[in-house]
């Protein structure tokens, strides 16, 4: 009798998972595990989007920059990187702690109150620790020594990111309690790109420009490679906002609709822009408008309709050409636009997303408020989380860079940089007999 | 008029390019060749070693004058050597010039032929 009671229990596959796992929503965990997938797909894209923009000499070199991210950050965050970000404040809110999920110990059994396994979630979380320092290496592309790049993202990942995804994220982070509601990011416009394009930048000016830059030509050595690159990225975003909501209903609905019509947007206003400017649409700059898109759609896309989307790529795009082209006038070398495009894009759709939001979230958050909650006041909490992450970001990374630079030598010596990364840090080559350039 | 052609190294590639056009020799054509020499390159896949049979090199091409062709070649043998110290070691591998009598010479454009065509 025991036997075939037991055999009952068993028969409907779910009586199994419900008793495994009590709290587990389905749903909800089997699309942020494919969420989880779909970022990390989103740092292949980006290595070939950086690769196919450098000259042939660094393309392998450019692309490990990506790769070796995925390994560092990824170790870094099992060890650490988790419990600061969402561990409760210690050091007066700079970062977070809990002993508990050093190594992740704390998560083997753990369920949280959104329906998912923890493992989920952290794993979901730390691909966006891998991400935004691969972002920065497009700053300083094809000049900088490869072992002094591991220390760089290693220092920045424990000393930018993590306080910065703690304050923004964790539920008693400051800027995530500043205001009515918050500040409004929610996936990562400052957490990621604001803090990367800044941290780029200021990189780019201590280090100093290319070998030859701007006089001599420095050819994209295979735009194709970019192109896919870009697709690839574009794909991906849908798990870094959609994913973002930490649930499979009506907010990853909303956040989805949100990127793919300012993905649409931002390509479409460059494509129209640079072919008036220039007179010709180019490739490239269909896939930067994309890119300009969703970099400002990703703090607003929980927020915003697709109307607002729109609005928001359009103005991303424009504002991140013209950021382009003042780089050309003013001389720096941030060679794949990483601040061109990733920071100036995050700032505006950090600070623009305010005009857009819908009313039901004005709402929620004047009865947080106690009463009203208005436009302005929101928009004074979108400036002040955008400034603090400019500062922080600026600031550390300037410190960091200096102290490598100074210690182990952080940009390469001129004979490396003429050889080109990809034999001098790899021993390697990119491309077969492709013309030289 | 002389057709200087130079076997160099890859990587010596933007060393030389860079230190003909300070000597205002600009007008180069370059390619990607691989051949033999006495060179036996060891390169590491995937941790084994494998010696390649064919090395990959580059080819410049400089069409000169006579009077440019010994500043030319100095320009390249300085640029092209790539041991510790560039004046005197080269290494094994650092590649070959050539010079060949140039017969003619003709500006497409203006169908300019001999020397004031280079």
């Amino acid at each position: 009798m025991l036997l075939v009671g037991s055999f009952l229990c068993i028969m409907p596959g779910t009586a199994v998972f419900a008793q495994d796992g009590a709290g587990i929503d389905t749903g909800i965990t089997a699309w942020m595990l494919t969420s989880t997938a779909l970022v990390l797909l989103m740092i292949p894209g980006l290595a070939m989007f950086y690769g196919g923009l450098v000259r042939s000499k660094n393309v392998l070199g450019t692309m490990m920059h990506s790769f070796t991210a995925m390994g560092i950050m990824t170790v870094l965050w099992v060890i650490c990187g988790y419990a600061m970000c969402f561990g409760p404040n210690v050091l007066w809110g700079w970062f977070g702690w809990n002993s508990e999920y050093l190594l992740l110990r704390g998560l083997d059994e753990a369920i949280m109150e959104e329906g998912i396994p923890e493992y989920v979630f952290s794993m979901f979380q730390g691909k966006f620790a891998i991400i935004t320092p691969a972002i920065i290496a497009g700053a300083f592309a094809e000049r900088v020594r490869f072992k002094s790049y591991c220390v760089f993202i290693a220092a920045w990942g424990l000393l930018v990111y993590n306080p910065l995804c703690h304050w923004v994220w964790a539920e008693d982070g400051y800027l995530f309690n500043m205001g009515a509601d918050g500040a409004i990011d929610f996936a990562g416009g400052t957490v990621v790109h604001i803090s990367a394009g800044v941290s780029g930048l200021v990189a780019v000016l201590y280090l100093g420009a290319r070998r030859g830059f701007p006089k001599s030509n420095m050819p994209p050595s295979n735009l194709t490679m970019t192109m896919i690159g870009g697709g690839l990225l574009w794909v991906g975003w849908f798990g870094f906002n959609a994913g973002s909501s930490v649930s499979s209903g009506l907010s990853t609905a909303q956040a989805l609709a949100a990127t793919q019509v300012a993905a649409a947007a931002g390509g479409l206003a460059w494509m129209i822009i640079e072919g008036w400017h220039q007179g010709k649409a180019t490739a490239l700059g269909f896939v930067s408008g994309i890119l300009a898109g969703l970099v400002a759609i990703t703090p607003a896309a929980g927020v915003v309709t697709p109307a607002g989307a729109l609005v928001l790529g359009v103005a991303a795009t424009a504002l991140c050409y013209l950021a382009i082209l003042l780089k050309n006038k003013l001389g720096y070398d941030d060679s794949l636009d990483a601040f061109g495009i990733h920071g100036v894009g995050g700032i505006v759709g950090a600070v623009l997303l305010t005009f857009f939001i819908r009313d039901s979230w004005m709402a929620d958050a004047a009865e947080a408020a106690g009463g009203s909650w208005t436009i302005w006041q929101q928009f004074g909490v979108q400036v002040a989380a955008v400034l603090i992450a400019i500062v922080y970001a600026g600031v550390l990374t300037y410190i960091l860079v200096v102290i490598i630079e100074k210690t182990m030598g952080f940009r390469s010596t001129p004979e490396k940089e003429m050889q080109g990364l990809d034999i001098a840090y790899h021993g390697e080559h990119g491309y077969g007999m492709l013309n030289p350039n | 008029m002389k057709l200087i052609t130079a076997i160099i190294r890859e990587t010596q590639l933007d060393m030389v390019h860079e230190r003909l056009i300070e000597n205002e020799i600009t007008r180069i054509t370059v390619s990607r060749v691989s051949g033999h020499g006495q060179q036996r390159t060891e390169e590491v896949y995937r941790g084994k070693k494998v010696v390649p049979s064919l090395i990959p090199k580059v080819k410049l091409e400089i069409a000169v004058n006579d009077d440019f062709v010994d500043l030319t070649v100095n320009t390249i043998i300085k640029a092209a050597k790539s041991g510790e110290n560039r004046s005197t070691d080269g290494l094994i591998g650092d590649g070959k010039i050539f010079i060949t009598q140039l017969e003619e010479c003709i500006r497409i454009r203006t169908e300019e032929r001999g020397p004031s065509a280079i």
